[in-house]
């Protein structure tokens, strides 16, 4: 498989602290790939990076063949990278299905096509019925749903999402782990996910890298991953349990 | 023209300015805290200056002597009109306190305009008229006791927030909101009396401004513009910044009126107000964020 | 495209807003003229509501200086009447470019510097101020003292040069005002419309929603812009002075901004409910303090002053998403 995401030696330092250092990974295409970390490994910075939110000190981060470090938010959203927010930010006044439009609209130019294509999206993610309703009116799981709605619209070649299982009951983070596994298989569109529940990892994830202080300590097949001595020791091992 | 005159118009325009400082400084303070912009600001200095004409008027009572009794009424003032008025709108948006403050300084200046009509009215004190020498320097009186009593107050005030109990928890308050609340601070106690302060500031200056300028309803919104300028020039919710700000734009305008017209000089302020915001937006002093 | 401007509009709404028009087209013939002169004051202020709630109900972008397009477009077009004997229609051609540029202007450099939320309204104010003092001391446009139009004679109405009886202003405000609000509900509609909402509730979210934010907010002043300079356009032909105090002044600037804060900001309607609202609010209060005999410079805005602070106390969302919740209708798109 081609690698649709490629970091190379990415780092980013935040007044002198080393957040990222010199990170390499490759996303192949039409997999799911899941960072995962403890608490202030880096993973958002990384995202944040990828997303175009900041620009890395160091490395260089290649999309589709192109290299996309540097480039503003906006314009990497329209290369074809979607991304969620891990405090969930859909447009509070606006429906449930203009918030997909709002997506939608990106790669086409007229309203009523948007509008067809957030339906049949609002149907995929189980929103349909609530297409009607403003945003905040919404409960947190919708939210999250709504969010990733909002991205997918935009039609990405990659999807990232920003600890999307947070605060999610079980029910709830089976019902989106069922949602994004069907898109990957049908559609096959690629996944990056940040993700702490590691149950939620293992359902979904294809690969797999272990952020510890900023840097990768181990990448592989789930499985692999899993029985690594150091992820055991630096992650898994305190937070497996909990 | 001379040096000296060039010295002492910009004496003078520090000194004026070190009022308008003041001024901007209860905007500042209000803004740093209660995060509202409080767009009757000017107004609210026109009520100050028109208590202190009328003691004046009736009873001789010079400006700076009631400066205190005149501050205080307006921090009354202050504290009742944030928490019966202003406090169920700090959540809501800028338009929305911007409407509310603008429909409070509709109302305060034409209730001036009812009370004392549209002439404008100024105190001719003693010393109305006298100047020190320094050396080439003049100095008007009434400019260098308005600039001291600026200090003194904006130091008053610096000192509260610095060294009292209540002034550390108004600031701590400012840097954290859920923060002050979870440690069972009474928010809007507090928010009440940072309005009132800033209140006091504006009518403290006010007192002050009348030695040196006549006072008309009107002259409400300029002040409050005025007031704006400053505090962006010198960085918004800095108690340093609002100062500087304040002298930087009083020699502005006073070389301005020196060099070219009087009549122009709000555009020289104006003008820095754009280099501040597009270069330096955070302001002088201002903190940068992110 | 006449169809798609009433998709998905209810019959019912659409017989009474023909209602609406018909009665407004009809109104001159039954008016006096004090009430011709209100109702072009609240065709003025529904029309310059609407261009700028396109910058703040749909981009939120808040503009506290809108008077300095008003004014730029008035002077331009007056100006090139006095010195060139240019006609308002022509006039335009150029009033409306060198208000667009202003907006262009003060965009480009608040949007490129991150200058947003209250510093951007108080870079709108100062420019504004700027402008003021400037044509105060431009002496092209006659500075301070003024610059006069010949007085209209309103024998006969001359369209083309708009000299007239105040009758011709209200239909072209009136045309004005429809047109304004049927573009603004298609620019709201559009693909543009949606983008300036997504800006307008979270920019940073509509950044990487792939938005060009910048580009968005360029569009919403710039048309903006250009919509308020019309109506500085026919204040001038219909005010024949102009005094750069008077228009640049920040009272105008907020005049301009309290309809549609009051009707409704976002709102298709709220622009013009609110016009009407404080139009009506100020000259009933001017007849009813002349009724009680009270001549009290000041008393009148006193009361209107209250008034208003009982609106957005009361109706924080303004007049007329309150009116719809009650009559059960929901307008789209707040």
């Amino acid at each position: 498989m081609n690698a649709l995401l490629s970091i190379n030696g990415v780092s980013k330092r935040f007044r002198g602290l080393v957040a990222v250092d010199r990170v390499s990974f490759e996303v192949p295409e039409g997999g799911v790939f899941a960072i995962i970390g403890p608490n202030g490994a880096g993973k958002t910075t990384l995202f944040n990076m990828i997303a175009g939110v900041f620009p890395p000190d160091g490395g260089s981060i290649i999309f589709a063949g192109e290299r996309i470090d540097g480039l503003p938010p906006d314009r990497i959203c329209r290369r074809g990278i979607g991304r969620t927010f891990q405090i969930v930010r859909p447009f509070p006044a606006l429906s449930v299905e203009d918030n997909v439009i709002v997506g939608a609209l990106l790669h086409r130019k007229r309203v009523g096509a948007a509008r067809a294509h957030a339906h049949d999206v609002l149907r995929r993610l189980d929103l349909y019925d609530k297409r009607a309703q403003r945003a905040s009116a919404l409960t947190l799981p919708d939210r999250k749903r709504l969010e990733v709605a909002r991205a997918l619209a935009s039609d990405p070649k990659l999807l990232l999402l920003d600890e999307v299982m947070a605060g999610l009951r079980p029910t709830e983070m089976d019902r989106i782990v069922a949602i994004l596994r069907e898109l990957n298989r049908e559609t096959g569109l690629t996944i990056l996910l940040i993700e702490h529940v590691m149950r939620a990892v293992m359902a979904l994830a294809s690969r797999i890298l272990v952020l510890h202080h900023g840097a990768a300590i181990a990448e592989g097949l789930p499985e692999q991953v899993m029985r690594d001595r150091a992820v055991i020791d630096s992650y898994l091992g305190v937070e497996a349990i909990a | 023209m001379p040096a000296d005159v060039y010295l002492n118009v910009a004496v003078g325009g520090v000194l004026t300015g070190l009022v308008y400082g003041l001024m901007a400084l209860g905007l500042s303070v209000i803004f740093g805290v209660v995060r509202v912009v409080n767009f009757a600001h000017g107004e609210m200095m026109t009520i100050a200056m028109y208590i202190a004409v009328t003691l004046f008027t009736a009873f001789h009572l010079d400006p700076l002597v009631m400066l205190v009794p005149i501050a205080a009424v307006m921090f009354a003032f202050g504290y009742v009109l944030q928490t019966r008025l202003i406090n169920p709108f700090i959540t809501r948006p800028e338009y929305s306190q911007f409407l509310l403050l603008v429909a409070v300084a509709i109302i305060i200046v034409n209730l001036l305009l009812i009370a004392f009509g549209p002439d404008a009215q100024n105190v001719q004190t003693s010393y109305a008229y006298d100047s020190f020498q320094i050396g080439p320097l003049i100095v008007d009186a009434t400019k260098a006791y308005a600039g001291l009593a600026a200090i003194v107050v904006a130091a008053a005030l610096f000192g509260f927030f610095q060294y009292t109990r209540l002034g550390t928890a108004i600031r701590a308050c400012a840097d954290n909101y859920t923060g002050a609340l979870v440690v069972g601070l009474d928010v809007k106690h507090l928010y009440a009396l940072t309005f009132g302060l800033g209140a006091a500031c504006v009518g403290a200056a006010g007192c002050m401004l009348l030695l040196i300028f006549d006072v008309t309803p009107a002259v409400g919104p300029a002040y409050t513009l005025l007031a704006f300028v400053i505090v962006i020039t010198g960085g918004l919710g800095s108690m340093p910044g609002a100062l500087l700000g304040g002298v930087l734009i009083g020699l502005t305008e006073a070389m301005a009126g020196l060099l070219f017209t009087p009549s122009a000089k709000s555009m020289f302020a104006f003008g820095i107000l754009v280099l501040v915001l597009l270069f330096r937006p955070q302001g002088i002093m201002g903190k940068r964020t992110a | 495209m006449i169809a798609s401007l009433i998709e998905g509009v209810p019959h019912r709404a659409l017989a009474l807003l023909g209602a609406l028009l018909v009665a407004l087209v009809a109104a001159p013939l039954v008016a006096g003229d004090y009430l011709l002169t209100v109702l072009i004051l609240i065709l003025y202020f529904a029309y310059i509501g609407q261009a700028w709630n396109i910058m703040m109900g749909f981009a939120g972008q808040l503009s506290l200086g809108h008077a300095l397009y008003v004014g730029l477009g008035a002077y331009t077009a007056a100006s090139l009447y006095v010195h060139f004997g240019i006609g308002p229609w022509l006039g335009l051609l150029a009033a409306v470019p060198v208000a667009a540029l202003a907006g262009a202007f003060i965009g480009f450099l608040a949007f490129r510097f991150r200058v947003a939320g209250v510093y951007f309204a108080i870079l709108t104010i100062a420019v504004a101020e700027f402008a003021r003092v400037g044509f105060d001391h431009l002496s092209w446009a006659s500075g301070s003292s003024g610059l006069f139009l010949p007085v209209a004679q309103f024998t006969h109405n001359d369209l083309w040069q708009l000299r007239g009886h105040p009758v011709m202003f209200y239909y072209i405000l009136l045309a004005a005002a429809v047109l304004a609000f049927i573009f603004c509900r298609a620019l709201l509609q559009s693909r543009v419309g949606y983008f300036w909402r997504a800006i307008r509730e979270d920019e940073e979210a509509a950044r990487s929603a792939g938005i060009d934010v910048f580009h968005y907010k360029m569009i919403a002043v710039v048309i903006s812009a250009a919509m308020t300079s019309f109506a500085g356009v026919i204040y001038a032909f219909y005010y024949n002075n102009l005094f750069p105090e008077q228009v640049f002044h920040i009272s105008r600037s907020i005049e301009i901004i309290l309809g549609p804060i009051v009707g409704g900001i976002g709102t298709l309607f709220g622009p013009i409910l609110g016009a009407v609202i404080l139009t009506g609010l100020a000259e009933t209060l001017t007849a009813a303090l002349a009724a009680a005999g009270i001549d009290l410079p000041g008393a009148k805005q006193v009361f209107y002053g209250i008034c208003l602070l009982l609106v957005i106390t009361t109706l924080p969302d303004g007049v007329w998403p309150w009116v719809c919740k009650r009559i059960g209708l929901a307008e789209r798109n707040k």
